[in-house]
């Protein structure tokens, strides 16, 4: 059960290799956490992050192996994890997402498709069972990683940021129908973030590494906010770009 | 049958549940044979998750209500969902009063039983477990009466058990005599955290009730300023005019939840020193109401909502005599930190009873009101439950929202007899909490 402060025990992680998981995983460890189930496609990875939860204080730590191209065995992932944690489930983090190449896959249908299905379509799918077990356990929070790309889709990154976009809105109607059940949503839209996904690329403003993200998210958890922004300016800078005419959006965002 | 979503005292961990009031053992019994995870609940008052339980099902005692004629010893059989409250009416114009009675009357009799609640004597008088002659218990396992004598394994693991051997549908308790409605109090300004409490270490066994308030935001020499106010029940030689009237409703409410933030370190500094250069330096045999001297606090209906939308956590404690100095270090804690602390309740305890998860332990209890917000606070309660657990101490699980299931199987050692007698009663762990499954007290 999750204390007073917003400190869970029972965790269960969706894409629990990806490095902001991870960070956050640790710091919840940290705190209170000691069931870590770990959901992802690669069990090496996924063995690697468990041994971390270890040493970050859980006690025990289970994994789930899925493929978020396989929209229909979303539902049965999250059934396997919830099995997985026993008892009441305190949190899920849907850290799953893919960045995709854009060029290379604007012009190729089943790529573009494959970018909408893994940020948007399995995650979906998964957190409408989610939804259903959280809403029966009478109580629980749920994690989404949208993207500050989610809030006004630029044209270089048009095909990630439209299925963030679709996640996040989706998700907002979402923690809406959740109120006053025992459950919420949060939604973390962190910006440009130091990992293996955007390794190579050039550094954009307001760019943080892990650690950053994962401890705003801590503090929006502890407070209960329903939109997290890391870093936490972001949502004043979006305040403005987001209704920037678009001649001066496109000449800003996509130089 | 209806859901709903419940919360404790301090407005923390909402959960929802399946809420049932069956208005007689028997339909206690029934509910129980569904086979259902449940947990009783009276008034809510317990601060944390300890009577609740999320996506199960919840028994409100409030119906099971009644309450016994009073025999001319004191003693009366009252339904489990009776409140203090409720009791006093009837009780003090017959010129009763309850043995034991915690800061608020707004707890029912099962409630108090399931956490075997303390007041400002018990360092002369016990819980009220102490009082406690019988009571009515369903449980997984079937019916029983329990008592000191009858089995008292059931009796103590149900003292203090914080529901989870059963539901308690009757208490017989004894009532102590009364001969009027007033209470004399002795007030003392003590301008240090030592001063106070050698004052009651020295004076308290002279008095039925002793209660310190504490103010936690000062530092230096002041640290640990406090106001001690003991008494005892005025007799009608004492009084010009006496009178037996049970307290009043509250008149005043707290209409919404406050802004989160009100509560902060400044707005409480202020009012700590209001409060605090507001009491008399000394003033003796001083007429309060029961009302007044017991339960300040009722006179405000909702007042928790004054801590706004994340609400706030109690921290209470108990440790030995020799471990006074805990005391000190926590508050010294507090005050360093930063972390805003309403006044702090401090007390002397009185020798443990038998009850396997009861709190109070012969020694001081410390009890403070958190806002929940400053980063820093649950790191630092963290601290405060090593110290307590290195002073041989324990956290009053009534209290909790927020302590590890670790720390709770150090302070209260009698837990594995106690999951002995529950494992007995409830071999399938039907009897569960939000609190119980937070503290791992519970099968899954």
């Amino acid at each position: 059960m999750e204390n007073a402060f917003g400190q869970p025990q029972n965790i269960v992680v969706f894409a629990g290799s990806s490095e902001i998981a991870r960070a956050i995983t640790k710091k919840l460890c940290a705190a209170r956490a000691h069931t870590v189930i770990l959901a992802g496609r690669d069990q090496e990875l996924l063995d690697e992050a468990a041994r971390e939860a270890l040493d970050y204080g859980a006690s025990r730590t289970d994994t789930v192996i899925f493929d978020a191209e396989d929209v229909a065995g979303a539902a049965s992932a999250v059934r396997d994890a919830f099995d997985k944690a026993g008892d009441s489930v305190d949190l899920v983090i849907m850290a799953v997402g893919l960045l995709g190449h854009q060029l290379r896959d604007q012009s190729d249908p089943a790529a573009a498709a494959r970018v909408v299905t893994v940020n948007f379509t399995w995650p979906v799918a998964a957190l409408s069972e989610v939804r259903n077990r959280l809403l029966a356990q009478g109580s629980g929070r749920i994690v989404v990683l949208s993207s500050v790309g989610a809030v006004r889709v630029r044209a270089s990154a048009y095909l990630y940021g439209g299925a963030k976009a679709g996640l996040d809105r989706l998700c907002q109607g979402m923690a809406d129908s959740l109120r006053g059940t025992g459950v919420s949503l949060h939604l973390v839209r962190p910006g440009a973030v130091r990992t293996r996904m955007t390794a190579g690329l050039p550094e954009v403003p307001f760019t943080t590494g892990v650690n950053e993200v994962a401890a705003t998210v801590m503090k929006g958890l502890a407070r209960g906010d329903e939109v997290i922004w890391s870093p936490p300016v972001l949502r004043l800078v979006y305040a403005v770009l987001r209704h920037l005419p678009g001649p001066v959006w496109r000449k800003v965002m996509d130089r | 049958m209806t859901r709903q979503r419940l919360v404790g005292w301090g407005r923390t961990t909402p959960g929802m549940s399946e809420v049932q009031s069956p208005a007689s053992e028997d339909l206690v019994a029934r509910e129980m044979t569904l086979g259902s995870r449940t947990i009783a609940r009276g008034l809510g008052r317990s601060y944390g998750d300890a009577a609740q339980l999320s996506g199960g099902v919840v028994l409100s005692n409030r119906a099971l209500g009644g309450i016994g004629a009073i025999a001319p010893d004191g003693v009366v059989t009252l339904g489990a969902g009776v409140s203090i409250d409720e009791l006093l009416a009837v009780a003090i114009p017959q010129g009763w009063f309850v043995p034991v009675t915690p800061g608020t009357r707004q707890v029912t009799i099962g409630g108090a039983v399931a956490a075997d609640v303390h007041g400002k004597n018990h360092h002369r008088d016990g819980s009220i477990g102490d009082h406690v002659l019988e009571m009515r218990l369903v449980t997984p396992a079937g019916r029983f009466s329990v008592s000191p004598s009858v089995e008292p394994d059931l009796f103590w693991a149900t003292i203090g058990g914080m529901g989870l051997t059963g539901v308690v549908t009757t208490v017989t308790l004894r009532l102590i005599k009364i001969e009027t409605d007033r209470i004399l109090v002795d007030t003392h300004r003590h301008s240090n955290l030592d001063d106070v409490m050698s004052a009651m270490s020295d004076g308290d066994d002279e008095y039925r009730y002793s209660v310190a308030w504490v103010d936690c935001m000062t530092k230096g020499a002041s640290m640990g300023r406090a106001i001690l106010t003991r008494g005892d029940h005025a007799t009608r030689r004492d009084l010009a005019s006496a009178s037996l009237v049970a307290p009043a409703p509250a008149r005043l409410r707290v209409p919404f939840n406050a802004p989160s933030g009100l509560l902060n370190p400044l707005s409480i500094r202020a009012f700590n020193e209001v409060w605090f250069r507001s009491a008399p330096q000394s003033r003796e045999g001083e007429e309060q109401s029961l009302g007044t001297f017991f339960h300040p606090l009722d006179g405000v209906n909702d007042w928790n909502r004054l801590y706004g939308r994340r609400g706030f956590v109690q921290y209470q404690f108990a440790v030995a005599d020799a471990q006074a100095e805990c005391v000190v270090r926590a508050i010294d804690r507090l005050s360093s930190s930063g972390v805003a602390s309403f006044l702090a309740v401090l007390k002397r305890f009185g020798p443990a009873n038998h009850g396997m998860l009861s709190f109070p332990l012969a020694g001081w209890t410390l009890a403070l009101d958190l806002p929940v917000g400053p980063s820093a606070l649950p790191t630092v309660l963290d601290d405060l439950d090593e110290m307590v657990i290195d002073a041989g101490g324990r956290v009053y699980l009534a209290k909790d929202s927020r302590l590890n299931p670790e720390a709770v199987r150090v302070m209260y050692p009698r837990l594995p007899h106690f999951l002995d007698v529950k494992n007995r009663i409830d071999p399938r762990h039907q009897l569960a909490s939000d609190l119980a499954r937070r503290l791992q007290l519970v099968g899954k």
